[in-house]
């Protein structure tokens, strides 16, 4: 799994809006299988790192590559034909739609010209959420208001990996779930890493990065400081690296730790 | 009535599950009463208030349900209904519609003149293209303003009410000395003041019954031919009964008097198409998600300008339409078609009949149940002799009892799902 070549990989991109410089010279990748967290403190620039990816605010210089090809992300359509979806905290949810209508959002397939295939669409929707476990739903056919957190997630989720999509990028997904649905949604987030499909997860919570990713990496200050096997590292570190890890010189930047020890530990 | 346009699972209606609690009657019964209990009220509140509303002025009044008055009631309220179609599409998206009544009005008085016999003297057909061309232009150049420079659809609509009102003076001063303009072909006459056949009315009811049957039966067999939950057979059957029964009530009463008007034959047509692009098409489906999460539907996608572009059009061509429906029933425009309250009668149908100011909610139905509800109240307290101030504050309550089973459903839908 590990010696896998990445699904995703970005070389030294960057992004500055105005004067600030969200990102400066960041490598980040994932493999096949593999859950990838990212982390960081606020304004660490994983935000900015996935929006890149997804198209949103494409980087100002560096590479993309997606199986090993390089390729140019100037849209969130150009993300999706490359297999990249993202799960955004806020779910991009209608509530007032039901969860057969929300996956296929925008897609919706049709009989003829225009009328709605509902039963094909109804069937798809379940055996998306049957493949990926989600036993907590009961009826497709109820509206998202009337989900749980946990539920929305799961929803918002099979919606993205309906699509023959390789990449998920899933941004907090647990920030707003209690205990129980925590654990059924990183379940969900290690079940998409079994279906080979490369899984990427902003998280704040260090304690659900140990138990779902398999590697780590670290931004601060929007440069990569670090990058860890989870089997090799502890929270210490990692905690150590969000906050003091090394960084490098920015051109118009001071350093202003730059007597920090130096700590980053490369895997 | 020709109005049935209920056509299988629609957004709102009835949740289907696929556990197989709803395979039998009772089952589906009961997770409908799930649904209501958590906020899905769906019509019901609606109908409820309906029946209840009948049978009071049935006994407060001798002749709210004679056949004379039955007729009268839905000579009224077609025009109310079909503009409040346009408005609920509006509403779906989360905007608002306050031209509608005078933009009726100009499709009316543009349909009148170009009528007008040697001057210039278009056919009927011609005259009524162009005039519903000019309304859902009207709505279109609404929506370029509301999407391209980002002003609340409030605010743009109202400068259209003052604009097009004034064209309606405008227009009906100028080509005519008493401030009205009789219209003379006797097709326009006749949307409004002519009556269908007895015969054609039964063959209209009949293929109306028919046509809800074969629909509900071939969803039902297409769902259990792909192994989903379908309606029960039992319960479409019931269903058909019932519709066939109010179907020919009413027509067996419209025939004791002059028979089926053509405006409720126009009406149920609209509602019937408009019914199935809502709930059947992509189009539809994109509206409900604009209305219910705009910024999903454009992550999706979905491009949501154009969206709202095509429900202000909507509601542009149904005005017109109705504008139309309003002058035959007159047979004329004068300076004052399109004032009054037709503009509160209308939006207030589209929001009594279910449809949600909140956006996402609502179908094409309730323009039906809210006008009808609406012209039952009026037509009730006409026969009643009661003063026109008592009037407009018992239609008041009405339309406030109305948002707040809107509001406190949602509250109830909103509960449930912060689970």
């Amino acid at each position: 799994m590990a010696d896998a070549s990445p699904l995703l990989e970005c070389r030294n991109v960057s992004k500055a809006f105005g004067a600030v410089q969200a990102l400066w010279n960041v490598d980040f990748e994932v493999r096949p299988g593999e859950v990838m967290a990212l982390v960081g403190d606020n304004g660490a620039g994983k935000s900015t790192l996935i929006k890149g990816i997804a198209g949103i605010y494409p980087f100002d210089a560096g590479q993309v590559f997606v199986d090993g090809e390089e390729v140019h992300i100037h849209g969130p359509r150009d993300a999706a034909r490359l297999g990249i979806e993202v799960v955004y905290q806020d779910l991009a949810l209608a509530d007032n739609l039901d969860i057969v209508a929300n996956m296929f959002l925008g897609r919706e397939r049709t009989r003829g010209a225009v009328m709605l295939d509902e039963p094909n669409m109804e069937r798809a929707a379940r055996e998306t959420l049957d493949s990926l476990s989600v036993t907590t739903v009961k009826s497709v056919r109820q509206t998202v208001a009337g989900l749980s957190g946990g539920q929305r997630q799961s929803v918002a989720v099979a919606k993205a990996v309906m699509w023959n999509s390789r990449i998920v990028i899933l941004d907090e997904p647990t920030a707003a779930l209690g205990v129980v649905q925590t654990r059924q949604v990183l379940n969900l987030v290690r079940r998409l890493a079994e279906h080979d499909l490369g899984v990427a997860i902003i998280s704040h919570n260090l304690h659900d990065v140990f138990e779902v990713a398999d590697r780590i990496t670290v931004l601060r200050l929007g440069q990569r400081v670090a990058l860890f096997e989870r089997e090799k590292t502890t929270q210490q570190e990692v905690v150590h690296a969000i906050t003091a890890g090394t960084l490098d010189a920015v051109p118009g930047m001071e350093t202003p730790d730059a007597e920090a020890a130096p700590t980053e530990v490369e895997a | 009535m020709s109005a049935t346009a209920g056509v299988g699972p629609v957004p709102g209606g009835p949740p289907v599950d696929e556990t197989g609690a709803s395979s039998t009657v009772s089952g589906y019964m009961r997770v409908w009463w799930q649904g209501v209990r958590a906020g899905e009220l769906g019509s019901l509140p609606i109908i409820v208030g309906l029946v209840v509303i009948v049978i009071t002025f049935t006994l407060l009044t001798d002749n709210f349900f004679s056949e004379r008055n039955f007729t009268n009631l839905i000579l009224q309220m077609a025009a109310v209904a079909t503009m409040a179609i346009g408005i609920v599409f509006v509403l779906l998206v989360g905007e608002i519609d306050l031209s509608v009544a005078f933009v009726s009005a100009v499709g009316a008085v543009v349909m009148t003149l170009l009528l007008r016999p040697g001057d210039p003297g278009w056919p009927w057909w011609a005259a009524i293209g162009f005039a519903l061309l000019c309304t859902t232009t009207i709505g279109f150049l609404h929506a370029i303003v509301i999407t391209k420079a980002g002003v609340p659809s409030f605010v743009v609509t109202l400068a259209g009410f003052l604009i097009w009102s004034g064209v309606v003076l405008i227009l009906t001063t100028q080509y005519s000395t008493a401030g009205t303009i009789r219209i003379q072909d006797s097709t326009v006459i006749g949307i409004a003041n002519d009556f269908l056949s007895p015969v054609w009315g039964w063959i209209l009811g009949v293929a109306v019954v028919a046509a809800f049957a074969a629909v509900q039966l071939r969803t039902s067999m297409t769902r259990r031919a792909r192994n989903l939950a379908a309606k029960p057979i039992v319960l479409i059957a019931l269903q058909t009964l019932g519709l066939a029964a109010v179907t020919f009530a009413a027509i067996w009463y419209l025939n004791e008097d002059r028979g089926v008007p053509k405006v409720a034959v126009i009406l149920g047509i609209a509602l019937a198409f408009w019914s199935f692009v809502a709930a059947r098409t992509r189009f539809g489906r994109h509206v409900y998600a604009v209305g219910g999460n705009a910024e999903a539907a454009r992550r999706a996608g979905i491009n949501v300008d154009r969206v709202r572009i095509a429900v202000f059009m909507i509601s542009g061509f149904m005005a017109g339409v109705g504008g139309i429906m309003l002058a035959s029933r007159l047979r004329s425009v004068a300076t004052n078609t399109g004032s009054g309250n037709l503009l509160l009668l209308v939006i207030a149908a589209a929001v009594i009949g279910g449809t949600s100011l909140f956006g996402g909610t609502g179908r094409v139905i309730a323009a039906l149940l809210g006008a009808l509800v609406i012209a039952s109240i009026q037509n009730g307290m006409d026969l009643m002799g009661l003063a026109s101030g008592t009037k407009f504050v018992i239609t008041g309550l009405v339309l406030l009892g109305a948002v707040l089973v809107d509001a406190f459903s949602k509250r109830r839908r909103a509960a449930r799902g912060g689970v």
